[in-house]
């Protein structure tokens, strides 16, 4: 064997970098001070009746920002989680309902024809899985880039919404399935309940499975992946799958706390959970992210948004701000990506 | 005496601290076609880079018609006159031959086009050139050929006194390269300059009037065509130094053959495939052997690993692993019968550079470290690396460090860890120390030959002659998508492989 030579280096650069670490706590440290901030304005939001309602509120976003970290991963999107919702929604609706013809029935729901929650949900998870793999199929066997193809199923979930449904929200569901969006398990509000279970089931798929693995190998290199001997189009399409679930997921949770489901339910919401995602440092260039930072980055999202409803800011100038922190977050990202080039 | 055409001294140019060009000169008169020839990595690119005004040199100085200059860029160097035409071509496949060849630069007032302008001047240009078509053609719908004569065109319509050509014939048939060097000719006699880089040397002999050799970044002579003979080229181009690399300790080839390969071919184009046709390509490799390709860049070497390894279809042929008919439609399937590639360009084909370490070293043996097949044990994991990263010698933080922290040398040692951790029949190693400095090339050499030792059959491709003819017990020779000879390693000198390499009708 040839010697090593003494005193070579060990990397060419120490691991450890201010900007590498600054990076990766920005969107816990901006949280933070933007909780601060709020609080030295606005008593009413430090307590803890208005922090669980920020968390309600974003249970539903972060359900989805979930899926979409798992897409975002692998370098895709997907804009059509809002339109799935509708459409599943309306299906879980209906399921519960027993059809249309009920959906006026308002009340408690017990003349309802309708089958139980455990049925609307599993159906509103179906309609988000087929839709996913309708996507998904697309995207791997014919090629067409995710972009389009949600684009596309964007337009076209929220059309087939709008026939099913013609037009008019359903509402009015039993007690049981309303507690899966209003009810509480002490103090926590069960959609927040449900978020928490699942970023965990995330987290821990992402972080310690080989599927997860495999998620960031496709997302960093696809071509290196595939001559790693993995799946690729396997896994992507099962990202569009894992979207399409929890647009299911988000839209039964969504339909109990309205208790309504309605065609235009969901608009704008891909914008909203792409902006939580990124914020939370996923790369959109895939490869790089984690679960706990999309859910720092839904929270910071919904806290922005109520400290600035609490401190009457206008809805106009919120979607502004909204926007203008998406594009800087990109910003910070490809920012830190040069300079750690550059280094 | 004139005045050269263009005078280049001293150019030194160095990337993160690898030097591409050490004090090169090269001199171009008017009216001359000139061959600049070297081997892959011999500083060609980089000092054509410089030339057309995509790099700027760290030193050393340009003269071209007299004055000194420094093109800062491409735009710079073809408004003096100096046009490029790469191996890629560059046309816009929607537009039309006219607006190709007058992109950017379309005659008319302002920014209206005078279309019947543009087509007059564009035909005059092709008459020049040879190409007969309509003008308002898309440029998609040529021949490779024909976008070739659409480039020289533009080169003609920016009264270019310099035209450089990046390796013009290797994808033109014999009657198209006869047209392209009639063109060439007709060039001479207008005292226009031509720079030619070629790896086919019966045609250096054929068109050029002078030649350049660079090796290692150097400078190692010029002369004129006439004067020399196609192995005092070669000699010139390879002349060295074998020294840097030890060689291959006694060979522990046994009689089994591991590898077969039958009569492998693919059409150019086929599956929509962009890469190079490959014809009629047997080879057969042995228990603990090292078989080395030598080829240059194109000759098909890098495509019938892809082909073995399942990651590029073939039309037809046939590959035995341990006499088994091997059916890969992908890398998955190959990897499973046995057999594993570190691939040329590292960072683009191997690596995942923003994982870390760990992430990048067990993504193929999954199933070695994974509890139920589902999760994978970090434990398992650990020791895993742990036992690649002492028998390879990884000089690394921990598993956890971003691999694109690593040097080179280390980032390869990762990439063959990856595959010892599957324990293949078969590994092709495709440019083993390309990028990597000396000192960790001879330990990648020596982990090569430690695998072969254990009984793994070796493949091993490079550009560089020295490695293929140091660590290789026999040599295969390819061009052009075919095999051009086989020799055994001790046999064989890096003349008679470069002769096998470029010339046409070998007599080996």
């Amino acid at each position: 064997m040839v010697q090593v030579t003494a005193g070579e280096a060990i990397g060419r650069r120490p691991q450890f970098r201010p900007i590498n670490v600054a990076a990766r706590f920005a969107p816990v440290l901006f949280l933070v001070v933007l909780m601060i901030g709020f609080s030295i304005l606005e008593p009413r939001f430090l307590t803890a009746l208005n922090l669980f309602n920020v968390l309600r509120q974003v249970s539903i976003y972060g359900l989805l920002a979930i899926g979409m970290t798992f897409v975002i991963l692998t370098a895709g999107i997907d804009l059509s989680i809002g339109s799935i919702l509708a459409m599943a929604g309306l299906v879980a609706a209906m399921v519960a309902k027993g059809g249309l013809d009920n959906r006026f029935s308002v009340g408690d729901g017990s003349a309802s024809l309708g089958l139980g929650w455990e049925f609307a949900a599993l159906a509103a998870i179906g309609v988000g899985v087929a839709a996913g793999l309708v996507q998904g199929f697309a995207i791997t066997r014919f090629k067409v880039p995710p972009f389009v193809v949600t684009l596309g199923g964007m337009s076209a979930f929220r059309g087939a919404a709008l026939l099913f449904s013609g037009g008019g929200p359903v509402s009015g569901f039993d007690d049981a399935f309303v507690w899966w969006g209003q009810g509480k398990v002490g103090p926590v509000p069960v959609p927040v309940l449900i978020f928490v279970l699942f970023a965990v089931i995330a987290h821990i798929t992402l972080s310690y499975t080989r599927y997860g693995r495999q998620i960031y190998a496709v997302g960093g290199n696809p071509e290196a992946a595939r001559l790693a001997g993995l799946n690729v189009r396997k896994i992507i399409l099962s990202v569009y799958v894992i979207t399409g679930f929890f647009s299911g997921l988000g839209a039964f949770v969504l339909a109990a706390r309205l208790n309504s489901a309605e065609a235009v339910a969901g608009t704008g919401f891909e914008l909203t959970v792409i902006a939580s995602v990124v914020i939370g440092g996923t790369s959109l260039f895939g490869g790089t992210g984690t679960i706990f930072g999309t859910v720092i980055g839904t929270v910071l999202i919904g806290v922005l948004l109520n400290g600035l409803v609490l401190l009457d800011v206008s809805a106009y100038v919120q979607q502004i701000i909204i926007g203008v922190i998406i594009v800087l977050a990109v910003a910070f990202d490809t920012f830190v990506k040069s300079r750690r080039r550059a280094l | 005496m004139s005045q050269p055409l263009l005078q280049m001294n001293g150019i030194t140019k160095s990337f993160g601290g690898i030097s591409a060009l050490r004090s090169v000169d090269l001199r171009v008169d008017a009216g001359e076609v000139h061959a600049l020839l070297g081997e892959n990595g011999a500083g060609k690119s980089t000092l054509l880079k410089i030339l057309s005004g995509a790099q700027l040199p760290d030193d050393g100085e340009v003269t071209f018609l007299g004055v000194k200059a420094a093109f800062n860029s491409p735009q710079d160097a073809q408004r003096c006159g100096i046009a490029t035409i790469y191996q890629e071509l560059t046309l816009v496949p929607g537009m039309s031959i006219a607006e190709n060849i007058f992109l950017g630069r379309e005659p008319g007032w302002a920014n209206l086009v005078n279309w019947r302008r543009l087509v007059n001047q564009a035909k005059g240009l092709m008459a020049r050139v040879g190409l007969e078509k309509d003008p308002l053609a898309p440029a998609r719908d040529l021949s490779v050929a024909e976008q070739q004569l659409v480039e020289i065109a533009r080169a003609l319509s920016m009264r270019s006194k310099l035209i450089i050509m990046d390796e013009p014939t290797a994808a033109l048939s014999n009657a198209e390269v006869d047209r392209l060097f009639d063109i060439v000719s007709g060039f001479k006699a207008d005292g226009l300059s031509v720079i030619f880089v070629t790896h086919r040397l019966e045609e250096v002999m054929r068109v050029c009037d002078r030649f350049t050799i660079l090796r290692d970044g150097r400078f190692v002579c010029d002369g004129n065509v006439a004067d020399t003979s196609i192995d005092a080229i070669i000699h010139h181009m390879v002349g060295r130094e074998i020294t840097a690399t030890q060689r291959r300790p006694a060979p522990a080839a046994t009689d089994a053959v591991v590898l077969r390969v039958e009569h492998l071919s693919r059409r150019r184009g086929a599956e929509g495939l962009n890469a190079m046709a490959l014809s009629d390509i047997s080879l057969e490799v042995r228990r603990g052997e090292i078989l080395g390709i030598a080829g240059l860049v194109g000759s098909g070497r890098t495509e019938t690993a892809r082909a073995i390894f399942g990651a590029d279809p073939f039309d037809s042929g046939k590959v035995f692993i341990d006499g088994v008919l091997l059916h890969a439609t992908s890398p998955q399937d190959a990897i499973r019968q046995g057999i594993g590639l570190v691939p040329e360009d590292r960072k683009q084909q191997a690596l995942f550079l923003s994982l870390s370490i760990r992430a990048n070293l067990t993504v193929a043996a999954h199933d070695r470290v994974s509890r139920l097949g589902v999760f994978i044990d970090s434990n398992a994991e650990d020791t895993l690396i742990a036992q690649y990263r002492k028998l390879l010698r990884i000089r690394m933080v921990g598993p956890e460090q971003i691999v694109s922290d690593l040097s080179g040398g280390n980032q390869q040692k990762v990439i063959l860890a990856r595959w010892l951790a599957l324990g293949p029949k078969v590994l092709i190693v495709d440019e083993p120390t390309r990028g990597i400095d000396v000192g960790a090339k001879a330990e990648v050499h020596n982990l090569l030959f430690q695998m072969a030792s254990t009984g793994i059959a070796i493949v091993v491709i490079s550009s560089e002659l020295p490695e293929v003819l140091a660590i290789s017990d026999r040599i295969i020779t390819m061009r052009e998508g075919r095999v051009t000879g086989e020799v055994q390693a001790d046999a064989a000198s890096p003349e008679m492989l470069m002769a096998l390499m470029t010339v046409d009708a070998v007599a080996a």
